[in-house]
């Protein structure tokens, strides 16, 4: 057993922070955030460069070999800088799919451009009835020649203003919720019938809606085999899971930090409020969740190249632990910072704010909780 | 013990709704409280100012209605449930007894009249930026010039001082002896030179709160209420007030209603959400405390009706009361899925703009995070529970 960071892990670590701290302080990512775009293609062009982009993929595509492990450590420094270049999107989700499952020939044609930082892609698998369900899908993929025609609506598509590249989920066979039947579809944004409603988020992120209307693709656009797509999209998501716990604790541990400052040097009735017991004990609470959460980061990202059952079990109960936690530091860090946790103007926020997000993304608490039972 | 509603009850409750219904404008039906313009807010006071309705609260020779505990009961309740605008606390709640309690003739005279008809609005200048929950930190500064004050300082927190016309003030007369001596209650104009407001956005993009900054702000010196150095009773009695109306059991029923509503409508693999035995539990522990919260605001009514003004007790109405609050509006984030994550600001709304997912996820986790703030205004939950364990159980 053992739990400590090999030295090119470390390395890496120290790298990302450092990148970080230099070139993504809270002004620069709020600048980044009310520009037009909402990201930094200049940034995104660094993690090309830093080599980040690579980490995952295999080195005969191009890629440095990464695991889970060392997603997890990009993932937490960039969650502890509110990092809304789309990561999480791009390389761990769409990336991770094209990596596991993709042809060949679809690698070559797509990764090149991933790697470099030219291309942003977004996974497209919600829909406005579906809730937390990746298997309700309407988005129907009839067959037509050697491809397909798509047509239906995903909802809430993270990163998708900013992408070139969209993985769909479409339903080939099947009834509204069968586990059968699902294709995961590489669509190019632009294609004829594709169209977006591009808004904000909370967490400072960007989403659409996208609507597609006989879009055809070829057959080279399916990833994987027909009818199989539900058990290629779960994976995909329970990676999500390891990548956004990492990104929370890196939030967590940025919020305690700042509370237990705060509550050192807030004065009121002459002493600091960090000297109230009542105060103590919420902070070492806070602690004790982010170290539970740490324990459940590790946990999963572990256990996601285990067994499929062994990885949905571990990924199941470590949301549910980000979830609750998550929450509860996020709101008592703004509660211990008074009024000044409530303003746009403090970082506080905006760490609650992505926190909330999380709890949601991939499916909530209740959610996780029936999937582990069931697990 | 009787709970029951006595005839002629039923029949202030039938008055009040069809007065309601009849007369509420339109245009600010179901209108959520960040969209509201100066005029929005004070439309529908004005016209039960009219009706002679405006300050349930008061005594009727100040120009209270007279109702009974029960009436003021029905009258939140039959307002919540319509939800009508909530009525803005700092004249009616705060300010008006604090003058027909502490003001002189003079400034019953003057500053009554206003709040009732709504031609006058008022802000709170309480907080300070060193001066939160320790309030009688605060440093703003009084100072006896002929017949003037001149104010120096930094007010924080102060909700809506962009509309406010006038500003009731705790103020720093003299550095002797404790810090709770030395404080006095003042009336400032907005208006006056050297006062300047600055808008504080908050986490859900809203602006609702300001810092006041005064520089030399010169204050006739009849604008002080009560006697000099002596504020600190009048700032304790206004705090006292506050609380007593910050349970929000009736909207709270409201937004549970609506938060069924809207589970009803929501999916969770083919099913209303409001099927699933997980949320519909969550629905019932909320619903179940706030009938506890209920009741105990009814006990505390009716000590209320005997003579007894509102304790330390109505700490625990403040307490419970938010944590409901933010429980609800919590769950009902959580109710709308994936679409509590859009966010488009009212500002940034085109003329083309189209909702994203169903009208009722709009405004969902803008009010979760608007809602956190109620646990840390009004003197913080914290120190609500300071006050129990201090006046309440002897500790």
């Amino acid at each position: 057993m053992d739990f400590s960071f090999t030295e090119e892990q470390t390395l890496l670590r120290n790298m990302v922070q450092s990148f970080v701290q230099d070139n993504y302080d809270f002004d620069s990512r709020m600048k980044i955030v009310r520009s037009e775009e909402g990201m930094s293609r200049e940034i995104w062009g660094h993690f090309a460069e830093l080599g980040l982009l690579a980490a995952p993929f295999s080195e005969e595509m191009g890629g440095l070999d990464g695991g889970p492990i060392e997603t997890m450590v990009i993932m937490e420094e960039l969650g502890r800088g509110l990092v809304v270049e789309p990561y999480l999107p791009t390389i761990v989700l769409c990336g991770g799919i094209l990596s596991r499952h993709a042809s060949d020939a679809q690698k070559e044609t797509h990764l090149p451009g991933i790697i470099a930082g030219e291309d942003v892609w977004a996974l497209a698998y919600a829909e406005p009835q579906s809730r937390f369900n990746p298997a309700d899908v309407l988005t129907s993929a009839k067959a037509d020649g050697e491809g397909y025609v798509l047509n239906g609506t995903k909802a809430v598509v993270a990163a998708a203003p900013w992408a070139s590249k969209l993985i769909v989920s479409a339903r080939i066979s099947g009834d509204q919720r069968d586990s059968d039947g699902l294709g995961l579809f590489i669509v190019d944004k632009s294609a004829s019938g594709v169209a977006t409603q591009d808004y904000p988020t909370v967490d400072g992120n960007r989403a659409s809606e996208v609507t597609l209307e006989n879009v055809s693709v070829g057959a080279d656009a399916l990833i994987g085999a027909a009818g199989n797509g539900l058990a290629l999209l779960e994976e995909a998501l329970d990676y999500g899971i390891g990548a956004v716990c990492a990104e929370a604790i890196g939030h967590m541990k940025c919020l305690n930090d700042a509370t237990v400052e705060y509550c050192k040097t807030r004065k009121q009735f002459g002493v600091p409020i960090g000297s109230f017991q009542v105060l103590q004990h919420r902070m070492v609470d806070m602690f004790m969740e982010y170290e539970q959460s740490v324990s459940m980061t590790y946990m999963v990202n572990m256990k996601l190249t285990e067994s499929e059952a062994e990885r949905k079990k571990a990924a199941a109960g470590a949301k549910v632990q980000i979830g609750k936690s998550g929450r509860f530091v996020g709101q008592e860090a703004v509660q211990l910072h008074g009024g000044m946790g409530m303003t746009e103007e403090l970082n506080v926020g905006h760490y609650f704010k992505r926190l909330t997000v999380i709890d949601t993304q991939f499916g909530n608490v209740d959610h996780h909780l029936k999937r582990f039972a069931a697990a | 013990m009787d709970i029951d509603f006595a005839p002629e009850d039923q029949a202030f409750r039938n008055e009040v709704r069809s007065f309601i219904e009849e007369n509420y404008p339109q245009h600010l039906v179901g209108v959520d409280r960040g969209e509201l313009s100066k005029e929005d807010f004070l439309a529908w006071h004005k016209i039960l100012a009219k009706k002679g309705w405006a300050a349930p609260s008061w005594p009727e020779e100040f120009g209270g209605t007279g109702w009974t505990v029960t009436q003021k009961y029905i009258w939140n309740e039959e307002s919540a449930a319509f939800g009508t605008i909530p009525p803005l606390p700092f004249g009616i709640a705060m300010l008006g007894p604090v003058i027909y309690s502490f003001g002189n003739q003079e400034q019953k005279d003057w500053v009554l009249p206003g709040i009732l008809s709504g031609d006058t609005w008022w802000c709170q200048g309480y907080s300070e930026p060193g001066a939160g929950s320790d309030l009688a930190g605060l440093k703003t500064k009084a100072e006896l010039d002929g017949d003037e004050y001149v104010v120096n300082g930094h007010k924080i927190w102060t909700t809506l001082a962009q509309h406010a016309d006038w500003m009731f003030c705790l103020v720093r007369t003299s550095s002797e002896g404790k810090p709770q001596q030395g404080i006095s209650f003042l009336l400032i104009d907005m208006n006056t030179p050297g006062i300047e407001v600055k808008p504080i956005i908050t986490i859900d993009g809203g602006h609702e709160v300001n810092e006041v900054f005064l520089t030399d702000v010169r204050v006739p010196a009849k604008n002080l209420v009560g006697e000099q150095d002596k504020g600190w009773t009048i700032a304790k009695f206004l705090l006292g007030n506050e609380r007593s109306g910050i349970a929000g059991v009736a909207r709270s029923k409201k937004a549970i209603d609506r938060l069924r509503d809207i589970a009803r409508g929501e999916m969770e693999d083919g099913a209303p959400l409001l099927d699933s035995a997980d949320f519909a539990r969550k629905i019932s522990e909320l619903e179940i405390d706030l009938t506890a919260l209920e009741y105990t605001e009814l006990r505390t009514l009716a000590s209320e009706s005997k003579g007894q003004g509102p304790g330390p007790e109505s700490s625990i109405l403040k307490i419970k009361g938010t944590e409901i609050q933010q429980r609800i509006t919590e769950l009902t984030m959580e109710a709308v899925g994936n679409y509590a994550s859009p966010w488009v600001p009212q500002l940034d709304r085109g003329d083309n703009y189209l909702s994203i997912g169903p009208d009722h996820a709009e405004g969902a986790s803008q009010s979760y995070f608007n809602n956190r703030k109620t646990s840390i205004y009004g003197g913080s939950n914290e120190i609500q529970r300071n006050i129990i364990a201090k006046m309440v159980l002897g500790l």
